[in-house]
C-alpha cells in the first residue's frame, strides 16, 4: 500500500515536472528564434540596407531599400482590399444578418481561413495574373487582402457583438435610426478591437512569403505604380537564404531580423496597448 | 383596436413601400444592403477560388485522371505528372510534426492551465501566442541555417548510431530531408496546439477536477484520468487544426526538405512536398499542361485541408460549444 | 382588428373628447378595478387602450388600459416579471429591437396613435432612461449634444450647442459638477452621475414624456435621493412615468400608480389611495408585502 502510494506521488511529481519542461521548452523556442536573429542580423542591418538597391547577382553590398518599400506597398493594397470587406462584412453579420446569409458568410470565411497561403496564391494567379500575362503588385495585394478578410471579418462580428445592448438602447431612444446607431455608437465603442483585430492581420500577412511567390513575383530594383513585378521582404529572405553567395546569406539574415522584429513589434504593442480590456483573437 | 405588425418590422422585413421609403431615407436599407454586398464579396471569394482552381487544374484531370494520385512519376519534360511523391512527402512531414509537437504541446498546455498560476499563464501564453506570429520564412532560415548543419554533423549521426537497423534512419546523411522538415514544422505548430487545448482545458467545469481531487487522485491522475478525457475531442480539434496548418505550411518546408520528388522511406532522405513544388516550380512552369498539374496539386492540397479543417472545427465546437473560441 | 401602421392618424376631436369625458367620469367615480380611466385631473399625455403583448407564444402583458396625465409622475409597479419593464418599452416602441415580439391594441400619444407615425420621431418626443447608466463612450458634452444632432435639431447649430447642453445638464442638476470636465470621457463619472447623464441626454431633445425603467435600481441611496427630487422638478415641463420595484420610492416619487400582476393591470389610482386603501386584494397583498 506505502509503495503503491510512494509510486503514485512520484509520477505525479514527474509528470507535472515534464508538462512545466514542455511550457520552458516552447517558450524558449522563442528567444532561441530572437537570439539566433539578432546575432546573426545584428551585424548587417545597417544604412546601406535600409537605403540601397540590391547590387547585381555576384556583387557585395547594397540593401533592400526596395523591398521594405514594396512590403509597405503590398500591405497598402491588402489593407484597402481586406479592411474593407472584412469590416463591412462583419458588421452584416452583427448587425443586420438573418439566419442563413450570416451562416453561409461564417462558414466560407472559416474556410477561406484554412486555405493554406499557397493555394491563395494559386487563386491570385489565376485571376489576377493569367488575365493581364505578367506579375504585379496589384495580384501579390489580393492575395494578401483575401488572406486578412477572414480575420477581419470575424473579429468584426465578435466586437460588436460584444457592445452591450443597453448602449444601442440608449441611442434608439433618442430616435436614432439604426444606422445611426451603429455608426456613432456601436462601432466607436468596437473600434479599438477592430484595430486590433486589423492591425494583428496586418502583422501576419506582412510576413507571408507563399502568396507572394507568382503574384508579386519579385524585383530587383524599383517598381513605380502598382502593376509591376515587386520586390518583398519575405520573398528576398527566401530567394537570399537558398542563394549560393555568402553575402545574400548575411543579408538574409538581416532581413529576417528587420521583418521578425516588425512583426513581434505590431504584435507586442498592439496586444498590450490596443487590446486593454478586449480579448485579443487569435490570428 | 388595431393590431401592430412589429415582428415583421424588428426581422427587417418592411414590406409596405411606406416603409421601405422611409427606411431607405433613414440610412438602415441603405446600410443593410451596402454591408450585405461586402459580406457576399466574402462568399464569392470563397466560390471563385474553388472555381478557379477546378476550370485551371481540368487539362491534368482530363488527362491524367484519378491516377494523378497514385501515379509517381513527376517529369516536366516528357509531361508526365502524378502527385503520388508530394502527397506521400506531405503526409509524412506532418506526420512527424504531429509526432513531436502533440506531446510537447499538449505538456506545455497542462501545464499552462492547469499548474501555473493564472497570471503566469497569461504571461506565458502571450508569449506563446507571440511564437506563433513568428513568420514562416524566419523558420525556414533558421533551419537552413542552424538546423540542417546541427541535424547534419549531430543528430542524424546520433539516430543512425541507435536506430540504424531500421529502414527509417539509414541512407547518407544530407541535413536537410524528410525529418528535418518535420522538425520545423513541429516547431511551427506547437504554439497552436499550446492555445487552443489550453482554451479547451480551461473550459473544462472545474467539478471534473474536485470530484477526482475529492476521490483522493493525485494532482496528475485528477489531470489526466478527469480533464483530459473531459477535453479529448477539443484537444484532437486542435491537433486536427495543427494538422491542416502543417499540410499547407509552404516557406519553411521547402527551405529544409530537399526538393527531391522520391518516395523513400529513410528519414533521412530528401523528400518534397505538395506546397514546396508549388513553391518552387510554380512561377517557373512551362506549357499549359504543367501548369494545370501545379494547380491540380493546390486543389489536392485544399481538399486535405478543407476536411481537416471542417472536422477541427466540429470537434472543437463539441467541447467547448462557444464557436468563437476558435479563431485560427 | 387592423393594422395600425396602415390606419389613417387617429380623429383628433373624437379623442379628446372621450378622454375628457373619461376624466370627468373616473374624478367623480370610484376606480374600476382594472378600467381604462384616468385617475388624477389633469390633461392626458398618453392612452393605453387593450394592450396585448406577446414575446413568442408567452403572453406577457393582457388587454391593458391605462392613462398618462400630463405633468405628472405615473408609477408602474408590480414585482419582478410582472411586465411593467415591457410595458413602458412599448410606450416609445422599443419592444420592436426585440425580435419575435407581437402587440395588439392602441398606444395614443396626444390622441395620436404611435404605431402610425415614424419611430424617430416618436423616440425624440418619448424620452427613455434605462437600469443601468448606459452613457456613450463618448464626452460628456457629446454624450448630451448626441440627440440634437442625430435629430438635425435647431439646437444643434454651431453657437446654439453648448448653451443647449448647459441647460439639459441643469434640468438634470449636473452641471454644477461636471461644467468644468465637459470635454472627459463620460466614463469618468460616478454610476449616479452617469445616470443623471442620461437623463440630462433624454432632456436634450425636450421630449413631451420621459419613461424612466428602474432607474435607481443600480444606484446608492444618496444618488438615488438626487434623481427623485430632479423628478420633482422635472415634471413641471415633462410627463414622466416610472417603472420601480420599489415600493416606498413610488410612494415617495409618483402621484399615480398602476400595480401591475402577471401581465395584468390590477389597479390604478392616485398613489396615496393605492397604498392606503387599496382596492383589490391583491394589491394589498403586495403593498404589505406578501408576496414578490
Amino acid at each position: 500500500m506505502n509503495l503503491r502510494m510512494l509510486w503514485r506521488k512520484s509520477v505525479n511529481v514527474l509528470m507535472l515536472s515534464l508538462t512545466g519542461l514542455c511550457a520552458l521548452v516552447a517558450i524558449s523556442l522563442l528567444f532561441f528564434i530572437l537570439g539566433y536573429l539578432a546575432y546573426h542580423g545584428g551585424k548587417d542591418v545597417n544604412w546601406d540596407f535600409f537605403t540601397k538597391l540590391p547590387k547585381p547577382v555576384g556583387e557585395t553590398g547594397g540593401g533592400m531599400a526596395n523591398a521594405i518599400v514594396g512590403s509597405g506597398k503590398l500591405l497598402l493594397l491588402a489593407a484597402l482590399f481586406g479592411v474593407p470587406v472584412g469590416l463591412l462584412g462583419g458588421m452584416y453579420l452583427a448587425e443586420f444578418g438573418g439566419r442563413a446569409v450570416p451562416f453561409v458568410v461564417r462558414y466560407t470565411a472559416d474556410l477561406l481561413n484554412g486555405v493554406p497561403s499557397i493555394v491563395i496564391g494559386i487563386f491570385a494567379y489565376a485571376v489576377v495574373v493569367m488575365p493581364v500575362h505578367h506579375f504585379s503588385s496589384l495580384a501579390g495585394g489580393f492575395a494578401l487582402g483575401v488572406m486578412m478578410i477572414p480575420i477581419v471579418l470575424r473579429s468584426t462580428e465578435e466586437f460588436l457583438h460584444a457592445v452591450p445592448r443597453s448602449m444601442r438602447e440608449g441611442a434608439m431612444a433618442l430616435g436614432a435610426s439604426k444606422w445611426r446607431t451603429i455608426s456613432s455608437v456601436v462601432l466607436p465603442a468596437a473600434s479599438r478591437g477592430i484595430l486590433t483585430a486589423a492591425l494583428l492581420a496586418l502583422a501576419r500577412v506582412a510576413g507571408e512569403t507563399a502568396p507572394l511567390l507568382f503574384t508579386a513575383f519579385g524585383n530587383r530594383f524599383w517598381s513605380p505604380g502598382w502593376s509591376q513585378p515587386i520586390a518583398s521582404l519575405p520573398v528576398m529572405i527566401f530567394t537570399y537564404a537558398v542563394g549560393p553567395y555568402e553575402d545574400w546569406h548575411r543579408q538574409a539574415w538581416a532581413a529576417g531580423l528587420v521583418l521578425l522584429g516588425l512583426v513581434l513589434v505590431t504584435n507586442i504593442v498592439v496586444r498590450t496597448l490596443l487590446s486593454r480590456g478586449t480579448s485579443p483573437p487569435r490570428s | 383596436m388595431a393590431t401592430a405588425p412589429t415582428t415583421a418590422e424588428a426581422a427587417g422585413f418592411p414590406w409596405g413601400p411606406r416603409a421601405l421609403i422611409r427606411r431607405v431615407r433613414s440610412g438602415d436599407e441603405l446600410a443593410r444592403l451596402t454591408t450585405l454586398v461586402f459580406a457576399l464579396v466574402v462568399v464569392l471569394l470563397a466560390v471563385m477560388l474553388v472555381e478557379q482552381l477546378w476550370t485551371n487544374s481540368a487539362e491534368a484531370r482530363h488527362r491524367f485522371g484519378l491516377a494523378f494520385l497514385w501515379s509517381s512519376t513527376w517529369d516536366p519534360v516528357f509531361n508526365q505528372f502524378g502527385a503520388l511523391p508530394f502527397v506521400y512527402g506531405t503526409l509524412v512531414t506532418s506526420a512527424l510534426g504531429l509526432l513531436i509537437a502533440v506531446p510537447l504541446g499538449l505538456g506545455a498546455a497542462i501545464f499552462l492551465a492547469e499548474l501555473a498560476p493564472r497570471s503566469l499563464s497569461d504571461n506565458l501564453t502571450f508569449l506563446i501566442d507571440l511564437l506563433a506570429a513568428v513568420p514562416s520564412v524566419i523558420y525556414g532560415l533558421l533551419g537552413v541555417f542552424i538546423l540542417v548543419p546541427l541535424m547534419r554533423t549531430e543528430i542524424q549521426p546520433a539516430l543512425k548510431r541507435a536506430l540504424g537497423f531500421t529502414v527509417l534512419f539509414q541512407g547518407p546523411l544530407y541535413g536537410i530531408g524528410s525529418l528535418t522538415a518535420g522538425l520545423v514544422l513541429a516547431v511551427m505548430i506547437v504554439p497552436f496546439i499550446i492555445s487552443v487545448s489550453r482554451e479547451v482545458l480551461l473550459a473544462v467545469p472545474g467539478d471534473q477536477r474536485e470530484a477526482a481531487l475529492a476521490l483522493g487522485a493525485t494532482r496528475w491522475e485528477a489531470t489526466w484520468k478527469a480533464v483530459v478525457p473531459y477535453a479529448r475531442t477539443g484537444i484532437m480539434g486542435s491537433i486536427f487544426l495543427a494538422l491542416a496548418r502543417a499540410l499547407g505550411e509552404t516557406m519553411a518546408v521547402t527551405m529544409v526538405i530537399g526538393n527531391n520528388p522520391r518516395i523513400s522511406a529513410s528519414l533521412f532522405a530528401p523528400g518534397y512536398s505538395i506546397a514546396a513544388v508549388l513553391a518552387n516550380e510554380f512561377s517557373e512552369a512551362t506549357g499549359n499542361l504543367y501548369l494545370s498539374a501545379l494547380i491540380e496539386l493546390g486543389l489536392v492540397l485544399f481538399l486535405l485541408t478543407f476536411v481537416l479543417n471542417g472536422l477541427a472545427r466540429l470537434l472543437i465546437l463539441l467541447t467547448t460549444s462557444r464557436g468563437s473560441v476558435v479563431q485560427t | 382588428m387592423t393594422q395600425t401602421s396602415a390606419k389613417p392618424a387617429y380623429n383628433m376631436t373624437e379623442s379628446a373628447e372621450s378622454s375628457a369625458m373619461g376624466a370627468m367620469e373616473t374624478v367623480l367615480k370610484p376606480p374600476m378595478p382594472s378600467g381604462s380611466q384616468t385617475v388624477l385631473e389633469a390633461p392626458l399625455r398618453m392612452q393605453v387602450r387593450n394592450l396585448d403583448f406577446y414575446y413568442g407564444k408567452l403572453h406577457a402583458l393582457h388587454s391593458v388600459n391605462l392613462q398618462i396625465t400630463a405633468n405628472r409622475v405615473t408609477a408602474l409597479i408590480g414585482p419582478s416579471g410582472c411586465g411593467k419593464s415591457t410595458l413602458i418599452r412599448t410606450f416609445n416602441r422599443m419592444h420592436e429591437t426585440v425580435r419575435g415580439t407581437r402587440l395588439e391594441g392602441e398606444i395614443l400619444l396626444d390622441g395620436e396613435d404611435v404605431f402610425a407615425q415614424d419611430v424617430t420621431r416618436l423616440r425624440r418626443r418619448i424620452g427613455m432612461v434605462f437600469q443601468r447608466p448606459n452613457p456613450f463612450p463618448k464626452s460628456i458634452f457629446e454624450n448630451v449634444a448626441y440627440g440634437l444632432r442625430i435629430n438635425g435639431l435647431p439646437a444643434a447649430r454651431r453657437g446654439h450647442l453648448s448653451d443647449a447642453v448647459e441647460h439639459s445638464l441643469r434640468r438634470a442638476a449636473l452641471w454644477d459638477e461636471v461644467n468644468d470636465q465637459l470635454h472627459k470621457s463620460a466614463y469618468a463619472l460616478s454610476g449616479g452621475q452617469q445616470q443623471r447623464l442620461c437623463i440630462a441626454r433624454a432632456l436634450a431633445v425636450d421630449p413631451e414624456v420621459l419613461l424612466l425603467d428602474e432607474p435607481c435600481s443600480a444606484l446608492d441611496p444618496v444618488n438615488t435621493a438626487k434623481i427623485e427630487e430632479l423628478l420633482f422638478h422635472l415634471k413641471q415641463n415633462c410627463t414622466l412615468v416610472i417603472v420601480t420595484h420599489n415600493m416606498q420610492q413610488a410612494a415617495r416619487v409618483s402621484d399615480a400608480t398602476a400595480f401591475l400582476l402577471n401581465g395584468e393591470l390590477i389597479e390604478f389610482r392616485p398613489t396615496p389611495q393605492l397604498f392606503t386603501t387599496p382596492s383589490d386584494p391583491r394589491t394589498e397583498a403586495y403593498i404589505t408585502g406578501r408576496f414578490g
